[in-house]
């Protein structure tokens, strides 16, 4: 094929400003690098939720209850809009494991005699399904059996259920749809190795749990159409004598609700990252084009006179663009490649699908380039019809000598203050103020992108400290199975060990206010609690009142109620009592929708003598694992968790899952804070290269004529600092408002350290791109440059 | 006598400035003959370069009637000028114009690579005597050498008009005669009907006819008797 002489043209003016072409190449690389990784990501997260809850049947409506005998199956059946049920027997199980100090907890989830439940069926990775016949059979979550080694056919687990230690063989591991996001309640992060779910035969574990004809969980299947919302409430209904406990929808089914609330996050990087981007390299490529076409008036003039259409020359600078859009292209497939492929690794600890991989289909290729390619046009468009309208006698002459003088600086006189080559940063400056407003922006922009990656941390401290510096200070925390009495508390304190134990009374309960209802906890504290209190942002004890509840902020603003109002409480436990509870605080908790009082309130409402559900206990450390174990074995104790574990956890599951976010956020900031710098002050130097040169020729050292070039960079950065810090901070409330605040409110802190990284992170930028340029200044070709004309 | 190539009659051309009028032509007929070299004089600002760019298609006229053969130029759009421009006319102007980035041959096949039956570029340049700098950079060349290569640019496609801007307005005398005796060498080999602007008196007598243009307005035209080789006058 003959290469035309205009494509020779191209190439050589591409090969001329390499630097240029790089760095907006790269900018487009980073949008549609974040685009594939983003999107990428979530679909692998969204087909492998789709897939698995379509090809397991993932059930629409739940309902946990205290016991129920199978009789009543028949009644829910016939619910309005149930289209097929599934009863089954929930319980917990403490699981002394080899590697670990303490026992590990788990969930045990019943599986009907007949083989594969109607509902949330099994996928079973590895082995086969327990035998109804074999009592002894069991099949443990993958995650749990992976972190200990368990496989199926060979391993031999040890299980207390109700008190009762059983030897249970693994015949299988396995994933269900309701854990893909199995969750420790405490730290909110999924904890593999404390946590599983075993799954055993019915009849098996109707013996263990004394349920023989029972069940104390079901799981629904809707007819289509039908509201979730009017089966939930008709559940609660009719589940009250067999004390239920309160029915859920998908919405509210935790391990859904955590897949869903990062989808939706990611669906909103997947929009704003490529924005932020792509914006920013059409206006590099509108800065950066037209000064070629300044450049080149007379190259286009003579190719109008030479007989090239109008059409013609701007397709070749429109060529120049689609050749930087696919060579960022080209580079930024690969890299979004990896960042989702690194993505999605970091999210396969958390979400448990059967097969989930980063996936990369052209279409999504296609829709990364032709929006990069419309953003870029965009960019150029107006610069590129400006060259097609260029009349051809016209740009024969050089271009007028821009007039000066009409700025507000001038008329003002500021001016006259400064140096004759300071006032020359000042006019040229001020002559494009747009260009210095954009490029400011496009700077603050980058120290924006900065700040959302790294903000995450900021919280964490101050958060850490409340959570375990004022909250949870007890070394072991005891779940029970039945309330206890004061009296049973104080035998706690007799255990060796044993320094303070108390106890607090928590209720699942459901509010409602006019026409809204949630669900949510009462939690009762003791007088004089000290291991646990309630805290509120950012680290306050808040004090009780027996006259009334103190409810999370969220949840009188869902219920739109204020402190003096009364809402309406039904327990969903024991006799389920109803009753109207005023509010008499807010509080500024940090997840849930919770309401906090007095034991005594608490013990009031439920009509019970003052009992408590959860213990806290400080003990002596060299006591610490005997009591554990001692603890575990009781019959009323349905779970020990030791405060240390949770911080362990918390600090290394934060740490690995946001540094690589970090990282990679900021190496795309860089480049933006570069390829704006950089052409910039190519630009510049391209504009001036003339009058610099003879500011040299007439004695200015180099230094000085940098220093007249690179203070217009200054000043850019200068404005953009101030700018990308409530830029920031607006972006980091754009981000955390994708998170769900029913579920979690974390504190929204910007720390002074993430500040000044973000500004460090743009200073670099521009010190790094101006001394490439500063090199260009030093080798001005003084005779060259006042040769050449225009 | 044959029919004119190029036929202009009654050519305004206004630029207004604001407030000011500027009339660069106030009035202009003008025929060009086939295969004829006519050199047109004037002052500076007397309005030569308005009348070959509206002779070339580079711009239109105020008022007036411009034919090329049976195309009224006058009355054509964009796109006619620029089929015009790129079929017929071949231009040379005062700072070359050549395109930095491209070597010789590449400013040669910018032309050559839409012309239609173009010559190779490699004759073009021969022509000029440029055959041993094909692959030399506008920076790599003389200023005369530069003009030679945009005299072969715009001979290149056979132009049926070869329009020159002061082609020597940017040379030495010895030089200027170097690429004034190419153009006369390509009109005479070629054929091709040629316009040459100079303000420099002298360079009249290599013409077939002189044209003067004053204020905008055509002073005289005169056929001469003999041409003069451009070796033979100087400057
Ligand atoms: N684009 C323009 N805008 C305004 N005035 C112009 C323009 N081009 C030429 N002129 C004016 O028209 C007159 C003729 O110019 P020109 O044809 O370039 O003269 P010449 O080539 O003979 O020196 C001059 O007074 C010049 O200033
Ligand atoms: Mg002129």
């Amino acid at each position: 094929m003959v290469i035309s002489a205009l494509t020779r043209k191209l190439f050589r003016d591409i090969v001329q400003m390499r630097g240029q072409f790089l760095t907006i190449a790269l900018v487009v690389a980073c949008g549609v690098g974040a685009y594939i990784s983003t999107v990428g990501t979530f679909r692998a997260i969204d087909r492998a939720k789709d897939r698995f809850y379509e090809e397991h049947r993932f059930a629409d409506v739940w309902a946990p209850l205290e016991r129920a005998p199978r009789s009543i199956r028949g009644r829910i059946e016939a619910v309005d809009g149930v289209h097929t049920v599934e009863t089954r027997i929930v319980t917990h199980a403490t699981l002394p494991m080899p590697g670990l100090p303490e026992p590990a907890s788990a969930t045990v989830v019943s599986v009907p005699a007949s083989g594969e439940p109607a509902l949330g069926t099994l996928f079973v990775r590895e082995g086969r399904l327990p035998d109804p016949t074999r009592p002894r059979e069991v099949v443990v979550s993958e995650p749990f059996a992976k972190a200990h080694g368990l496989r199926a056919g060979r391993s031999r687990i040890k299980a207390v259920i109700e008190g009762e230690l059983l030897e249970l063989d693994v015949v299988g591991l396995a994933l269900s749809p309701e854990h893909v996001f199995t969750l420790s309640a405490a730290i909110m992060m999924p904890d593999d190795r404390r946590y599983g779910v075993l799954w055993m035969s019915e009849p098996a574990l109707a013996a263990a749990s004394r349920m023989e004809g029972a069940f104390n969980d079901v799981a629904l299947r809707l007819q289509p159409g039908a509201s979730p919302e009017a089966v939930v409430h008709e559940l609660d209904r009719m589940l009250v004598p067999w004390g239920g406990r309160g029915a859920y929808a998908r919405k509210d089914q935790p391990s859904h609700r955590a897949v869903e609330g990062e989808l939706a996050q990611l669906q909103g990087f997947s929009t704003a990252i490529p924005v932020i981007f792509l914006g920013v390299a059409a206006f590099l490529l509108n800065v950066v084009l037209s000064r070629v076409v300044e450049l080149q008036r007379r190259t286009i003039a003579v190719l109008r006179a030479l007989g090239y259409r109008g059409a013609e020359v701007a397709l070749h600078f429109l060529e120049l663009v689609v050749i930087v859009v696919l060579v960022g292209a080209a580079i930024g497939v690969p890299i979004g490649w990896w960042v989702g492929d690194q993505w999605t690794r970091m999210y396969q600890p958390y979400f448990r699908f059967p097969a989930f991989a980063f996936e990369l289909d052209a279409r999504t290729i296609g829709t990364a380039v032709a929006a990069s390619l419309a953003a870029s046009l965009v960019g150029a468009l107006r610069v590129v019809r400006a060259v097609s309208r260029l009349a051809p006698a016209e740009a024969m002459s050089p271009p007028a000598p821009p007039v000066f003088g009409s700025t507000l600086a001038e008329r003002v006189g500021v001016l006259r203050l400064m140096s004759a080559s300071a006032r020359m940063v000042a006019r040229e400056t001020l002559r494009r103020p747009a260009r210095l407003l954009l490029s400011s922006f496009g700077i603050a922009l980058a120290m924006a992108v900065v700040i959302v990656g790294s903000f995450q941390f900021d919280a964490i401290d101050g958060l850490m400290d409340m959570q375990f510096g004022m909250m949870m200070r007890e070394d072991l925390s005891i779940t029970l199975r039945r309330p206890v009495t004061a009296n049973e508390l104080s035998a706690m304190r007799t255990l060796p060990g044993v320094r303070r134990a108390e106890g607090s009374r928590t209720v699942g309960v459901r509010f409602r206010a006019g026409s809204h209802t949630r669900t949510g906890a009462l939690t009762g504290q003791m007088p004089d609690a000290d291991l646990r209190r309630v805290v509120e942002w950012p680290g306050r004890f808040v004090p009780l009142d027996r006259e009334g509840i103190a409810v999370s902020r969220k949840l009188a603003e869902v219920l739109e109620l204020s402190v003096g109002d009364t809402v309406d409480v039904e327990a969903l436990e024991g006799a389920h009592p109803r009753k109207p509870l005023r509010i008499v605080r807010l509080v500024d908790d940090l997840g849930g929708l919770a309401a906090y009082a007095p034991l005594e309130t608490v013990a009031a409402f439920m009509d019970e003598t003052p009992v408590v559900s959860s213990i806290y206990l400080s003990v002596d450390p060299k006591d610490e694992l005997a009591l554990d174990a001692r603890l575990r074995a009781m019959r009323n104790v349905a779970g020990v968790g030791k405060r240390a574990d949770l911080i362990d956890a918390f600090r290394t599951q934060t740490a690995e899952s946001m540094a690589l976010f970090t990282r990679i956020i900021t190496a795309f900031a860089a480049v933006i804070a570069i390829g704006i710098v950089y052409n910039n002050a190519r630009v510049a130097l391209s504009t001036r290269a003339h009058e610099l040169a003879s500011l040299r020729v007439l004695g200015f050292t180099r230094g000085e004529v940098s220093a007249i070039l690179l203070g217009e960079l200054a000043l850019q950065v200068a404005l953009a600092i101030p700018v990308g810090f409530p830029l920031g901070k607006f972006f980091a409330v754009a981000m955390m408002s994708t998170v769900d605040p029913e579920q979690y409110r974390f504190p929204l802190v910007v720390s002074t350290a993430t500040y000044a990284f973000s500004a460090s992170v743009v200073v670099v930028a521009a010190v790094v791109s101006a001394l490439i340029v500063r090199r260009r200044v030093d080798h001005l070709d003084l005779i060259g440059v006042l040769k050449t004309r225009e | 006598m044959a029919e004119p190539v190029l036929e202009a009659r009654g050519l305004t051309k206004v630029y207004t400035m604001g407030e000011v009028e500027v009339r660069a032509l106030a009035g202009v007929d003008f025929f060009l003959y086939p295969a004829e070299l006519v050199v047109l004089l004037g002052a500076s600002g007397s309005g030569k370069s308005t009348l070959l760019n509206v002779l070339g298609g580079l711009d239109t006229p105020t008022t007036g009637r411009v034919t090329y053969r049976d195309h009224v130029l006058s009355e054509a759009d964009e796109g006619e000028l620029t089929r015009y421009r790129r079929e017929h006319v071949g231009f040379v102007f005062q700072f070359y114009n050549l395109v930095p980035s491209l070597t010789a041959r590449e400013n040669v096949q910018l032309v050559t690579d839409i012309a239609e039956d173009p010559m190779r570029a490699e004759d073009a340049l021969a022509l000029v005597g440029l055959g041993d700098r094909v692959d030399h950079f506008p920076a790599q060349l003389s200023g005369g050498e530069q003009q030679r290569v945009a005299i072969a640019r715009a001979i290149a496609k056979r132009p049926d008009v070869l329009l020159c801007d002061e082609p020597t307005g940017a040379l030495d005398c010895a030089t200027g005669q170097l690429v004034l005796s190419v153009l006369a060498k390509v009109n005479e080999e070629l054929g091709t009907t040629t316009a040459v602007i100079t303000h420099n008196v002298p360079i009249a007598a290599m013409a077939d006819r002189v044209v003067v243009l004053s204020n905008g307005l055509v002073k005289s035209d005169t056929r001469n008797e003999a041409r003069r080789r451009p070796e033979d006058i100087s400057w």
